[in-house]
């Protein structure tokens, strides 16, 4: 059965919209966004089940006219790797909802950010129009900006600006790109357009491709965020409230891969395949780095939000080896980690709600006094750090078996980052759960209660069915990928035919000579 | 009949949810739940020891593809399996399993009956039957290893179980983290196989290895799954989690620090042994890493005072001997000690359990002696088990040594290797006798007022010294040919009463020299000790394993850490980033300047630049 078919997509992007039109008019601004949320879920659901796992192709597509004379069009489609990333942002919504109980501060503001946020977010996953991805793209900034800037912590208005402008810096080199990408496509067909299929034709040299892959490899590096550009992450992980951390781990970073694998990766594959040593170098470095770091803090959404910067080097990892094995595992790892993580923020916020504090130092022995916490916490430790049986092992597991095929060294280098990950989360574990309640103020402290139980067993049974029976997630996620790689390979082979000589003779000491030598020829 | 055998693994599953929902209403009850979970899978594993016909059928199950993928890109089908397989080898392990598991979860009854918290007790106990039991099953590698991290979870769970004592959950984390440094091996070990053979079902890697001789990459993986072994099972470097694991309450210690979980790593090495048959560099590293680790730790256990600390470092010296065995290619005989260890070493912790539950938690031998009148059904199973893992005639840890001793002597090692795993038997046994000698003999020097134990702790330890008494007559003959299927097992020829009385020589020469130095002249050891005072503080630390370790290892990676954090993360990426910040702002305040909003302002720039440009012309 199919629910508007026609244009489930725009339902589904456009729903969330209507709910906070409606949180803004109607009383019980929460139960009406949990409505709204929960709906919208379960139209994704809808769609996943009259979703055509074999064909690899764009479903529900959707086109019209928008900006005619600048060839922008409202154009959207689904395939596999994004409708499981959509499915994730729908599921994770009424979660951050029901969240939103602890926050008594202008509740209506929060939620009518929250699902604006979601919409933008779902927009930016389906959107096919190069100029839709980046509207949507620089749309998901506002609502988060205003959820850390005025639900946020102590340094609040530091981390969201930090944010916004960090990520911000790397949106602008984006679009100056594309638009370069639409002036070529422009030059050579006389054809002015957005549409991603058709800028997939364009003929670029290989230095251009290296410059603009750069750009683009910049705005969505950030976001993920690769090694060096993590210093936001921490900072606005935080600041944020806890469905603010929770949708900034679950879906917000995955933006930069998705991007990617979207984008960056089939308009300039040659540029990425030359650039993917030094990417995949900046993900290991940071697998080790962000767990070396991890391991050391005294804040724990710190220590998680580091934590994030490993994890996510494995799904770069997994992404650039290019092959099915190891990108479909990098996507498996977007939603587990997804589905961890962001149960391990709702557990530090839980904490936080009731004791406001996040340091390590202010808590230990909780296992005694709240046993049931504990005992969550301990299997969303178990997820996080990659336990078979939960889905964080199948996508490590599988990301690590493929990118072994593609480089040997640099996975070895990750699989050290199996073992860190245990340190910093045992250790976590280790100061907080364990031990005699010595500190007196936690003598009060309360266990989880029915509403937080419906938050987190949810994410609990999905973290246990990915890592127990995967196989639904990877049929849906594996004939994307396939042809994603096809399509890497083929306008790799394309663009090949048009400018030979350029990839033989690549060094990236030389490109970037050239490009210097070019720049000042020309002042 | 093979459509049940995931029923195996699954009822303790099911029984560790029962037994902790059960204890919610009764804490009694949840013992007895567990205890009937593991019975019941031993009752299965039973009837399908009957199915199975002496080994010569296969049981096989699977469930449904676990990871599954189509790479277009190279035409090919990339497939894990979830299934199992039950063939004699996974059955002996499965007898052994249950078996004892059943005992001590009746033990445990009887030695955690005050503990508050037992039901989650014999949850995770239950637990980790489930996950050896998926260990040992499992059709292909990555099955082996859910059960291998499986088990590795329950031990951390189980050694930090009185988590309010922070060593002991310091303990755990350590056991875990050590333990999955030799994952990480194990993982890449699979990594290479997968792509040198195209899958890591082990009935594709038997057949691959058999068609292909000399495979090159059979080193390096030989060498990741001995690393892995190394973790699991308690070999050097990677050995020195045990001694700290016996945190956990005793019967843990007996069943996954002794008898199951520690021979996880002997169990991955005979399943994959023509991988390794075709590595023997990697046969000579395992040999010498074996022997010297089973030296270090009798030495180690030589002067360790605490009962349960003597236990462990006897486990890893045993454990050593095994692979000694396994190094000299002698799998089947590796396996028999593996079969003959559990018996009698999970009969010697559940004796130390008892005396530690009849003694009120004393585990230091000084504050023992004369338990032997007091706690006589112990005593006797004690002294059953030493006297069997002292390796004398005609006791079930002869024939394994011996056997293991004549695998070496035929190996073309050294010879040296086969005299130091001569002396280190005749080590054990004195250590042994030594803690025998502390525990039951003399007078008593506690306080407490010891007690015997009940039943339900008893019971086991009687069947256990039977079948230390037993097994090893019973199964010199017939293990082998149970194994024949599956590993290169020869049986050697028998040899008569006499000649294996004299092959004893090793233990009782230990056993003697014990006597004369703990029991009859008492003041010797002392002297000893002042003597070479050095060697002794070196034993008593085991060779400074611990401190190197922290020296080398932790406080430099701590360091990195703190490094990476305040100077690279801090300091220099997050200066540059607001650095470029206040680079813009600074440049807003400089033209902030200008930007005064004061028409007069604005006409004397105007009038300034005018002039200014004007020269300029001139000038030019």
């Amino acid at each position: 059965m199919c629910f508007t078919c026609n244009n489930i997509l725009s339902w589904i992007i456009f729903l969330p919209l209507i709910g906070s039109l409606a949180v803004f008019i109607l009383p019980a601004p929460r139960v009406v966004a949990l409505i709204s949320t929960i709906l919208t879920f379960l139209l994704s659901l809808n769609l996943w089940s009259n979703f055509d796992s074999s064909d690899y192709a764009y479903q529900f597509t959707e086109k019209f006219d928008w900006i005619h004379t600048l060839g922008i069009n409202y154009n959207l489609g689904v395939d596999g790797i994004s409708l499981s990333l959509v499915v994730l942002a729908t599921f994770l919504m009424p979660i951050i909802v029901l969240g939103s109980y602890s926050i008594s501060k202008n509740i209506k503001m929060y939620l009518i950010s929250m699902l604006m946020l979601q919409t933008a977010m779902l927009g930016t996953l389906l959107s096919l129009d190069t100029f839709l991805f980046y509207v949507f793209w620089e749309l998901m900034l506002a609502p988060m900006y205003f959820i850390i800037g005025i639900w946020g912590g102590k340094r609040k208005i530091y981390a969201t600006v930090k944010f916004v402008l960090y990520t911000l810096f790397g949106s602008i080199l984006m679009l100056v790109a594309l638009i370069y990408v639409v002036w070529e496509f422009y030059k050579q067909t006389g054809q002015i357009t957005f549409l991603l299929t058709d800028l997939l034709q364009t003929k670029l040299s290989f230095k251009e491709e290296f410059i603009l892959f750069s750009a683009f490899a910049l705005a969505f590096g950030i976001k993920v965020p690769l090694f060096p550009f993590h210093t936001w992450l921490p900072d606005a992980h935080v600041e944020a409230p806890t469905g603010g951390s929770v949708v900034l781990a679950g879906i917000l970073l995955k933006m930069g891969l998705y991007g990617f694998i979207r984008f960056a990766c089939p308009l300039f594959p040659r540029a990425s395949e030359a650039m993917t040593p030094f990417i995949v170098g900046l993900a290991v470095v940071g697998i080790v780095y962000g767990a070396l770091i991890a391991w050391r803090q005294v804040d724990i959404k710190k220590l998680v939000a580091y934590s994030s910067v490993s994890h996510l080097g494995y799904c770069v990892l997994g992404l650039f080896a290019l092959n099915t094995m190891a990108t479909t595992g990098s996507i498996f790892q977007m939603l587990s980690h997804g589905v961890t993580t962001g149960a391990l923020f709702i557990l530090v916020g839980i904490l936080y709600d009731r004791k406001h504090t996040r340091l390590i130092a202010d808590y230990g022995g909780l296992a005694s006094k709240v046993p049931v916490f504990s005992f969550m916490f301990l299997l969303f430790t178990l997820g996080s750090i990659a336990l078979p049986l939960t889905s964080g092992f199948i996508g490590e597991f599988m990301i690590l078996l493929g990118s072994f095929k593609a480089f040997k060294i640099f996975t070895v280098i990750a699989v050290s980052g199996v073992v860190l990950g245990a340190v910093y989360m045992l250790t976590l574990y280790l100061k907080t759960i364990f031990g005699e309640l010595d500190k007196d103020r936690n003598a009060d402290l309360t266990d989880v209660n029915i509403r937080e139980m419906f938050m987190l067993i949810p994410l609990l049974i999905l973290m246990f069915f990915m890592g127990i029976y995967p196989k639904p997630f990877i049929k849906v996620i594996e004939p994307s990928v396939n042809n994603f790689i096809s399509l890497v390979s083929e306008r790799s082979e394309y663009l090949d035919q048009h400018d030979k000589s350029a990839r033989a003779s690549f060094n990236l000491n030389k490109a970037l000579k050239d490009t210097y030598r070019d720049s000042k020829r020309k002042k | 009949m093979q459509n049940l055998l995931i029923l195996i693994p699954i009822i303790p599953l099911v029984g560790a949810l029962l037994s902790f929902l059960s204890g919610k209403i009764d804490k009694a009850v949840s013992g007895w739940v567990a205890t009937l979970a593991a019975f019941l899978s031993f009752f299965l594993v039973c009837y399908f020891f009957t199915g199975l016909e002496g080994g010569s059928v296969i049981f096989k199950q699977t469930l449904f593809d676990w990871i599954s993928i189509n790479d277009f890109a190279t035409s090919t089908k990339q497939v894990v399996q979830f299934g199992l397989r039950l063939d004699a080898l996974s059955m002996l392990m499965c007898l052994i399993i249950t078996g004892i598991g059943t005992l001590i979860h009746l033990y445990s009854i009887g030695y955690m009956a005050v503990d508050p918290s037992r039901p989650r007790f014999f949850a995770y106990l239950n637990l980790f039957l489930f996950f050896m039991l998926l260990l040992v099953l499992g059709s292909n590698l990555l099955m082996l290893f859910i059960g291998w991290e499986g088990v590795g979870l329950c031990s951390y769970l189980l050694i930090g179980f009185w988590y309010k004592k922070t060593d002991y959950a310091k303990a755990g984390r350590k056991a875990f983290i050590v333990n999955r440094i030799g994952d990480a091996a194990f993982l890449i070990g699979i990594f290479l196989l997968f792509y040198a053979v195209g899958s890591i079902d082990f009935l594709d890697l038997a057949k691959f290895f058999e068609a292909n001789k000399a495979v090159s990459v059979a080193s390096i993986v030989a060498l990741c799954l001995f690393i892995g072994a190394t973790g699991k099972s308690a070999q050097i470097p990677l050995f020195v989690w045990l001694p700290d694991a016996m945190a956990g309450p005793t019967p843990v210690s007996a069943l996954i620090h002794a008898a199951t979980m520690v021979t996880a790593g002997l169990y991955l090495m005979a399943r994959t042994h023509f991988i390794f048959e075709q590595a023997p560099q990697v046969a000579s590293i395992i040999v010498v890493v074996a022997i010297l680790t089973s030296f270090i730790a009798a030495l180690t256990a030589l002067v360790q005072n605490d009962i349960k600390k003597v236990l462990a470092y006897s486990t890893v010296s045993q454990l050593g001997f095994m692979f000694m065995a396994a190094a000299a290619g002698a799998y089947w005989v590796a396996i028999f000690h593996v079969v003959t260890h559990a018996f009698f070493k999970a009969c010697l912790f559940l004796c130390a359990g008892s005396v530690i539950h009849g003694c009120h938690h004393e585990q230091d031998m000084r504050q023992m002696g004369g338990l032997a009148s007091k706690m006589p059904i112990t005593f006797v199973t004690y002294l059953v088990a030493t006297v069997a893992i002292s390796g004398i005639f005609p006791l079930s840890g002869y024939q394994s040594k011996h056997a293991i001793l004549g695998a070496l002597e035929h190996s073309g090692f050294s010879h040296w290797i086969y005299y130091l795993a001569m002396f280190t038997a005749f080590l054990t046994a004195f250590y042994m006798t030594r803690s025998l000698i502390m525990t039951f003999f003399g007078k008593y020097k506690g306080h407490a007022h010891p007690h015997e134990s009940p039943l339900t702790m008893t019971i086991p330890l009687i069947v256990l010294a039977c079948l230390s008494v037993i097994g090893g007559f019973y199964l010199q003959d017939r293990l082998p040919e149970f194994l024949s299927k599956i590993l290169n097992s020869k049986t050697h020829e028998h040899e008569s009463i006499f000649a294996s009385l004299l092959h004893s020589w090793t233990g009782l020469s230990g056993i003697f020299l014990a006597f004369i130095m703990y029991k009859f002249y008492p003041a010797m050891p002392e002297k000893i000790s002042t003597m070479f005072s050095y060697l002794h503080r070196i034993f008593d630390n085991k060779f400074y394993f611990d401190e190197v370790y922290h020296l080398c290892v932790v406080t430099p990676l701590e360091k990195i850490g703190n490094f990476c954090w305040k100077v690279i993360d801090v300091g220099f990426i997050d200066s540059a980033v607001n650095g470029t910040g206040s680079v813009v702002e600074v440049t807003g305040e400089i033209s902030r300047f200008f930007q005064s909003g004061q028409t007069r302002t604005y006409c004397l720039g105007i009038l300034f630049s005018t002039v200014v440009v004007i020269l300029l012309c001139f000038v030019f």
